[in-house]
């Protein structure tokens, strides 16, 4: 009996896939017109993006490619030999711009999110307008960050003039929100059963914070630290009320009132120049801070797939 | 309840037992008061950015009068007698926002959705660096771009002449700029919208699916809804970061002030304004100086309340899923 029920069996059941299949595939045509059309167009979106990504890197090479030489990065700017005008001060700025930035956002940040997420009440009213503060903080325009520096930082309380301190300073100010953000997110990620552990072998808590949470935590502060640098290296606005000038000749210092200049900030002139000479030197520093930011970006997403840990 | 029993954890006959540390430990506090103060230094930037834009708009509101300020529809402060009628550089602002919000919503959403719900994990895991990228790109370099590229390769060609005007022939306008920004916030809004349908929970979709539902239904009748508030929070964020844009309207929107929403038309955003005013030799009792002040209060403002929007809404969403 059980041979011949096996052939049945097997009947039975292509029977009911071949009906259960039939079925699904028969969905109204003008639902199966209206799926393919919604995922046609919600690809033109991601294409329209990634197209607007494209044309302007290749638009870069594209104007920039006949002034890219090394006299890009050796030689001062100049108005009357645009052919041999460059970026040096305007890069040496920068370097120093970021290396003040990086001083003053990593000690205070880490510390600011470590008061947030391992000391801080969060019934209490006062830590609740910290964290909203800080999430204001990081979309308030760049601008304003300059009106700041222009009113607090140059002039008034602190009075620093216009010195490429004020203006790291400026900039720390503006990232620094970002920075709290990502460490954050970073402590937030290392679970509980882990301080509760060092908590019970009798470290106190800040042992615990030191030894444990800290080191677990540091790839993702540092993701967060190398994005808001990359930001601060890109940003323009702010600079220029705070006191970033284009033709600086010589290289820069940080507290001399000589004055300074920013890579952005050189870019920024340059392409308000007409001149097609001008122009392609735009171009040619566009090219050379993208590729350093696309390094520090790729290093830091690196950097976050490579050593996060899964719990 | 005045007499708390401590003795209930005191083993009998035993010396007593505590739970606490042997010592005071004043250095943890000291550390934990070190740590309280670099998040109160965030607060501190708020007021000092409150304190240094109310000064001098006060100072500037003696010498020009509110109304003729928040009221007046002609932006002229070079003129003698010079006019400061903000709504002109408000609009200007509005003008670039509206076109760039026109293309990064639907941009911005489509990838969202995509990224989301149809983009198979290893799609996701690339594109998603790569919209990133796109944020990452300094404002100056796609101010240079809409001004160098999308006005006089994309604009101008397409454009039909009779329309509004025509764009042949001028070197700024509002549009240029628009899709310059919009290009800037797209990133914004796929990240953060994308995040929220993530965190919508699967069973949902799962429920409309096995109802028969097709998988456009699902994202459009299920799953956008679902995730409706970080879809909009991510939008009135986009808004904030777009009025505050600067360096691409320095660049490509001019510096015009007028009262229009033409998109062909050369404007001065409120930032711009600020930009090219307040450089370098600016003396500080001037009504110039001053104006910088009142005008980027009336910004700070504007995107305050997008921030504090966006914030709620953002809030809302994490409640109900997490």
């Amino acid at each position: 009996m059980a041979d011949a029920s096996v052939p049945r069996n097997r009947l039975a059941v292509a029977g009911a896939r071949a009906t259960t299949l039939a079925m699904l595939r028969d969905q109204p045509r003008g639902d199966v017109i209206r799926n393919t059309v919604f995922a046609g167009l919600l690809l033109l979106a991601v294409l329209i993006a990634l197209a607007g990504l494209l044309a302007l890197l290749i638009q870069a090479f594209a104007k920039g490619s006949s002034a890219l030489s090394l006299d890009l990065i050796t030689n001062p700017p100049s108005t009357a030999f645009p052919e041999k005008a460059g970026y040096r001060p305007a890069i040496i700025g920068s370097l120093q711009l970021i290396a003040g930035v990086i001083l003053f956002v990593v000690p205070i940040g880490i510390g600011a999110a470590l008061y947030l997420e391992e000391y801080a009440d969060r019934s209490r009213w006062w830590n609740t307008l910290i964290e909203v503060n800080i999430q204001n903080l990081a979309a308030v325009p760049s601008i304003i960050y300059g009106i700041l520096g222009l009113a607090f930082i140059v002039r008034g309380p602190l009075d620093l003039g216009f010195i490429l301190a004020a203006g790291s300073l400026t900039l720390a100010l503006l990232v620094l929100p970002m920075v709290i953000i990502a460490a954050r997110e970073a402590i937030r990620a290392v679970p509980d059963s882990i301080r509760q552990g060092s908590l019970a072998l009798g470290a106190t808590k800040w042992q615990t914070i030191r030894t444990q949470v800290l080191p677990a935590s540091i790839p993702g502060i540092a993701t967060g630290v190398i994005l808001a640098v990359s930001r601060a290296l890109g940003e323009t606005a702010p600079l220029l009320l705070v006191g970033a000038t284009v033709f600086v000749t010589f290289d820069p210092t940080p507290f001399s009132p000589d004055g300074y200049s920013a890579m952005p900030v050189q870019i920024f002139n340059y392409a308000l120049r007409p001149q097609e000479e001008f122009q392609a030197l735009a171009a040619a520093g566009i090219i050379v801070m993208l590729v350093v930011l696309l390094a520090m970006n790729s290093f830091a997403i690196w950097l976050r797939n490579r050593y996060e840990q899964r719990w | 309840m005045s007499s708390v029993p401590t003795s209930a954890t005191q083993p009998a006959g035993g010396p007593p037992r505590r739970l606490q540390a042997p010592s005071k430990r004043y250095g943890e506090k000291a550390i934990q008061g070190l740590l309280a103060l670099c998040g109160i230094l965030s607060v501190l930037t708020t007021t000092a950015i409150v304190i240094s834009l109310v000064g001098p708009t006060i100072g500037f509101f003696e010498l020009v009068p509110v109304g003729d300020f928040l009221f007046g529809t002609d932006w002229t402060p070079q003129f003698e007698p010079p006019s400061f009628g903000v709504l002109a550089i408000v609009v200007g602002t509005l003008n670039v926002t509206l076109w760039g919000m026109l293309f990064a919503i639907p941009v911005g959403l489509g990838s969202a959705i995509y990224l989301s719900e149809y983009a198979s994990p290893r799609v996701r895991k690339t594109l998603k660096p790569v919209l990133e990228i796109l944020a990452g790109i300094p404002t100056v370099a796609i101010g240079f771009f809409a001004v160098s590229f999308i006005l006089p390769e994309i604009i101008q060609p397409i454009w039909p002449d009779s329309l509004l005007g025509g764009a042949v022939g001028k070197p700024f306008m509002a549009l240029a700029a628009g899709l310059g920004i919009g290009l800037m916030i797209v990133p914004i809004i796929a990240s953060i919208s994308e995040d929220a349908m993530s965190a919508v929970p699967r069973g949902l979709r799962e429920g409309a699916y096995a109802l028969g539902a097709t998988k456009a239904k699902v994202a459009i009748r299920v799953v956008f809804p679902a995730a409706l508030s970080g879809i909009v929070a991510s939008i009135v964020l986009a808004i904030s970061r777009a009025l505050g844009e600067t360096m691409i309207v320095v660049l490509a929107a001019g510096s015009t002030p007028q009262l229009t929403l033409n998109p062909v038309e050369a404007i001065q955003a409120m930032t711009s304004y600020i930009a090219t005013t307040a450089t370098g030799d600016i003396s500080t009792g001037s009504v110039d100086y001053k104006s910088v002040f009142a005008v980027g209060t009336v910004l700070f403002v504007m995107t305050l309340v997008m921030n504090v929007i966006s914030i709620r809404l953002v809030r809302k969403y994490r409640e109900v899923y997490e």
